[in-house]
């Protein structure tokens, strides 16, 4: 693994304030940046469920795993990096074409399976669902109109069959 | 008005209106003010002393102190830092966690120096602070400090109080976190409102703790892997660090050295660990470590930490450290494996059941090669200084030593004096020594001595500080003198910031910059003026004995000994900062040194 390597981690935390910054500053602190970051409540109302994508060295992030795992209010926290996990995320892409354009990027919309949220005279609104690979190749296809707002809710993840998440 | 009128009125008292805020709410018997749970709960804890500052968002908290007329000590502290430096002192001798009260914003603020050097060095410690009342978080109130953001990277966890009911909950979970496992600060916000609130919840509630989990199932098989590396050494070494005594695992060490006849060295903070008198005892390692310890790691063919964190000041350069070495690590805290180093078994747990486990697995070692080529080093390469040529810190401190026989509780402040003193006076008791390790903070050595005289009231108890560190907490001898405590405070003044003084010599072509303590106050003198302290001068080699005992027998207050040394002198060996053991150097070198690649 080289050091641009991208991990997924994902934690189960209590739902408090404050734990967000903590779990930030145990990445800023050694100076990861994280690149998605995506929080919600978990079943259970007192607890929330994160998935965050970061990138740096394997022996950085070994580091950031045992220091996240050791605040009070995590629960656990799982670095899903090698595993085969379902992972999915989502954008909403803003183009702006008039009707010449249109049917090229409503041809791209059908191939990659997405879906026209928003439609006006000059511009389209596209959500596009899953793997993250998938959104960045449709992103770059997309390079040749005019994109004048990309969206993404960063990755979620979830372990297969009886792994925990 | 005019100067006529003003002169032919009568003078008349102006009444302004005040609102009348004697009327309490109508609560029931058993309900009480937050603060005044606050203060139960405590009692429940164990707490004797409370270190602090009060201040308008503590009000209601120091009120409380009186209300309920509790049992519980209040020491009042001149200066924030000063009460966290106590709490931590009374702590490292104790076990128990340390306890400071102080208002917000700047009370608050003046503690984080203490809370950090608590948190580097693993000392259990709860932190209150004043805040203010809840509506006006983030409005830019008056002394209104983020104490929970600002402190977040130094505290082991920390709360904001929300509702005066939970105030009991929170204060057991905190000294809950604050003692076990690994032990550290933890701080406790409470706003103005949630302490003079009421608060009906019961004083011993159900903790809610789910993703803390301190006890530790050790591995039994990592053990027996230990034990097995452990059978086929020749040329051990034991490394005892902070852990070893917080989990008072001394016995278990003592019992494992003598049975693998292996000998034992420790970092700063794990002085006492090991009892530095011991026949296998080869006393520090590290950057000012004595020669025959850092010899022994180079040359070893196995380490084994217990308890202390392979730290940057004992390592050198990591890549290098016992290269050829089989290395374990035995640690509470499972972060610390293969954190600095990486190591080939490791068990994690407490230091104590892990040794006791440990102890019925192993048998003597053939050692006794390797200890004669220690033995050889101990000669050769003795811990010296000379007694001519002016005063010298290593001399006061040689026989500082020799009149509390080894058996003072020392305190030191941070700097050259402090490594002079740990090579000089020998720890054989747990939890004798304090010093601040991780965070190397001056001011840290009297506020701590004073707190290890609470807790433990009959030692002696010295605190060992240089003029530049002493001046950062010294206010403190008005709260010395308030309590009699017949701390004893050692001034080994060379009129400068030593250690820096010294790093410019060796790595800056000598140039001084911002190290010359000019200005300094005439310390002994000074004491004087506090009511109940007494000061004393060491001017020459021939007084030093004299004088220390006539310290020794000071015992109304606490005495200052000013201790006028020669200026220039440097501690070694030394491995300078970033270079490898094998580096250290024994002596003043006689050409010219690298400027240092290691952090600090
Ligand atoms: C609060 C703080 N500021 C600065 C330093 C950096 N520092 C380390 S040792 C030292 C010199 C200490 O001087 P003194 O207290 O006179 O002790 P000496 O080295 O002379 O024995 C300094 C400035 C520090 N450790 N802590
Ligand atoms: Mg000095």
């Amino acid at each position: 693994m080289n050091s641009n390597d991208l991990h997924t981690i994902s934690l189960y935390v209590s739902n408090k304030p404050g734990v967000l910054a903590r779990i930030a500053q145990v990445f800023a602190r050694r100076g990861f940046n994280i690149d998605s970051l995506v929080v919600s409540s978990a079943i259970d109302g007192n607890y929330s469920r994160m998935t965050i994508s970061a990138k740096g060295n394997p022996e950085g992030l070994d580091q950031i795993i045992k220091q996240a795992s050791k605040l009070i209010d995590v629960l656990h926290c799982i670095d899903h990096s090698q595993e085969s996990v379902v992972s999915k995320e989502m954008a909403l892409i803003k183009i702006g074409v008039d009707s010449e354009g249109r049917p090229e990027v409503l041809q791209l919309v059908e191939h990659f399976g997405c879906k026209v949220v928003d439609f006006t005279e000059s511009s389209l609104i596209l959500m596009v669902t899953g793997d993250s690979g998938k959104l960045d190749a449709l992103i770059k296809m997309l390079g040749r109109f005019r994109v004048i707002e990309l969206v993404r809710t960063g990755k979620v993840i979830m372990a297969r069959g009886d792994e925990v998440t | 008005m005019s100067a006529s009128d003003t002169a032919i009125l009568e003078p008349e008292t102006i009444t302004k209106p005040t609102p009348n805020f004697s009327v309490k709410p109508n609560v029931s018997p058993e309900a009480m003010e937050g603060a005044q749970a606050l203060v139960r709960r405590l009692e429940m804890e164990g707490v004797e002393y409370i270190w602090g500052l009060s201040g308008g968002a503590a009000i209601p908290i120091f009120d409380a102190l009186v209300t309920t007329n509790t049992k519980i000590k209040l020491v009042l502290v001149r200066h924030e830092q000063g009460a966290t430096h106590m709490a931590d002192g009374y702590a490292r001798v104790t076990g128990k966690p340390g306890v400071v009260l102080v208002t917000s914003g700047p009370g608050a603020t003046n503690t984080i120096t203490g809370i950090m050097t608590a948190h580097m060095d693993s000392v259990p410690m709860v932190v209150i602070t004043g805040q203010t009342i809840s509506s006006m978080l983030g409005k830019d109130a008056f002394q209104e400090a983020d104490v929970f953001g600002l402190t977040m990277p130094v505290v082991k966890h920390s709360y904001m109080i929300k509702n005066s009911n939970d105030i009991p909950r929170v204060v057991k979970e905190a000294f809950h976190i604050a003692r076990t496992g690994r032990p550290g600060p933890v701080l406790i916000d409470i706003p103005k409102d949630m302490s003079s609130g009421i608060c009906t919840a019961e004083l011993d509630p159900p903790m809610d703790l789910p993703g803390y989990n301190p006890e530790i199932k050790t591995d039994l098989s990592s053990v027996m892997d230990i034990a097995e590396a452990l059978s086929r050494s020749r040329k051990p070494v034991l490394l005892a660090g902070h852990g070893a005594l917080i989990a008072n695992a001394q016995q278990e060490l003592l019992k494992l050295a003598e049975t693998l006849n292996a000998p034992v060295t420790t970092t700063l903070l794990g002085k006492g660990a090991f009892p530095e008198t011991h026949p296998l005892s080869l006393g520090m390692l590290g950057m000012h470590g004595t020669a025959y310890a850092n010899k022994a790691m180079v040359e070893c063919d196995l380490v084994m930490s217990i308890g202390s964190r392979y730290d940057d000041r004992i390592v050198g350069q990591p890549q290098r450290f016992c290269q050829n070495a089989t290395r374990i690590h035995i640690d509470i805290d499972v972060a610390e494996i293969h954190k600095m180093i990486s190591v080939h078994h490791h068990a994690v747990g407490d230091a104590r059941a892990i040794l006791a486990e440990l102890n019925k697995h192993v048998s003597r070692l053939d050692t006794a090669d390797w200890q004669k080529h220690l033995d050889g080093y101990k000669k050769r390469f003795p811990l010296k200084y000379k007694k001519q040529g002016g005063l010298k810190m290593q001399h006061v401190l040689d026989e500082l030593d020799d009149l509390t026989n080894h058996r003072a509780i020392i305190s030191t402040d941070v700097g050259q004096h402090q490594m002079w003193a740990a090579q000089f006076c020998l720890s054989v008791d747990p939890h004798t020594w304090l010093s601040s390790g991780g965070a190397g903070t001056m001011g840290y050595g009297f506020p701590a001595a004073m707190g290890a005289q609470f807790g433990r009231p009959d030692a002696a108890v010295w605190a060992i500080v240089g003029d530049g560190g002493f001046q950062m907490t010294m206010c403190e001898l008005a709260t010395a003198c308030v309590h009699k405590l017949p701390v004893k405070i050692l001034v080994l003044n060379n009129h400068y910031l030593g250690m820096v003084r010294q790093w410019q010599e060796l790595f800056f072509d000598d140039r001084q910059s911002g190290v010359d303590l000019e200005g300094n106050p005439d310390f002994a003198k000074l004491a004087d003026t506090f009511p109940g302290a007494k000061g004393f001068n060491i001017k020459r080699p021939a007084d030093v004995r004299k004088v220390l005992k006539k310290a020794m027998e000071y015992n109304d207050g606490p005495c200052v000994v000013n201790a006028e040394c020669v200026k220039e002198d440097n501690v070694y060996p030394m491995i300078p900062a970033g270079k490898a053991l094998e580096d250290m150097l024994v002596d003043a070198p006689k050409y010219k040194l690298e400027k240092p690649t290691g952090s600090t």
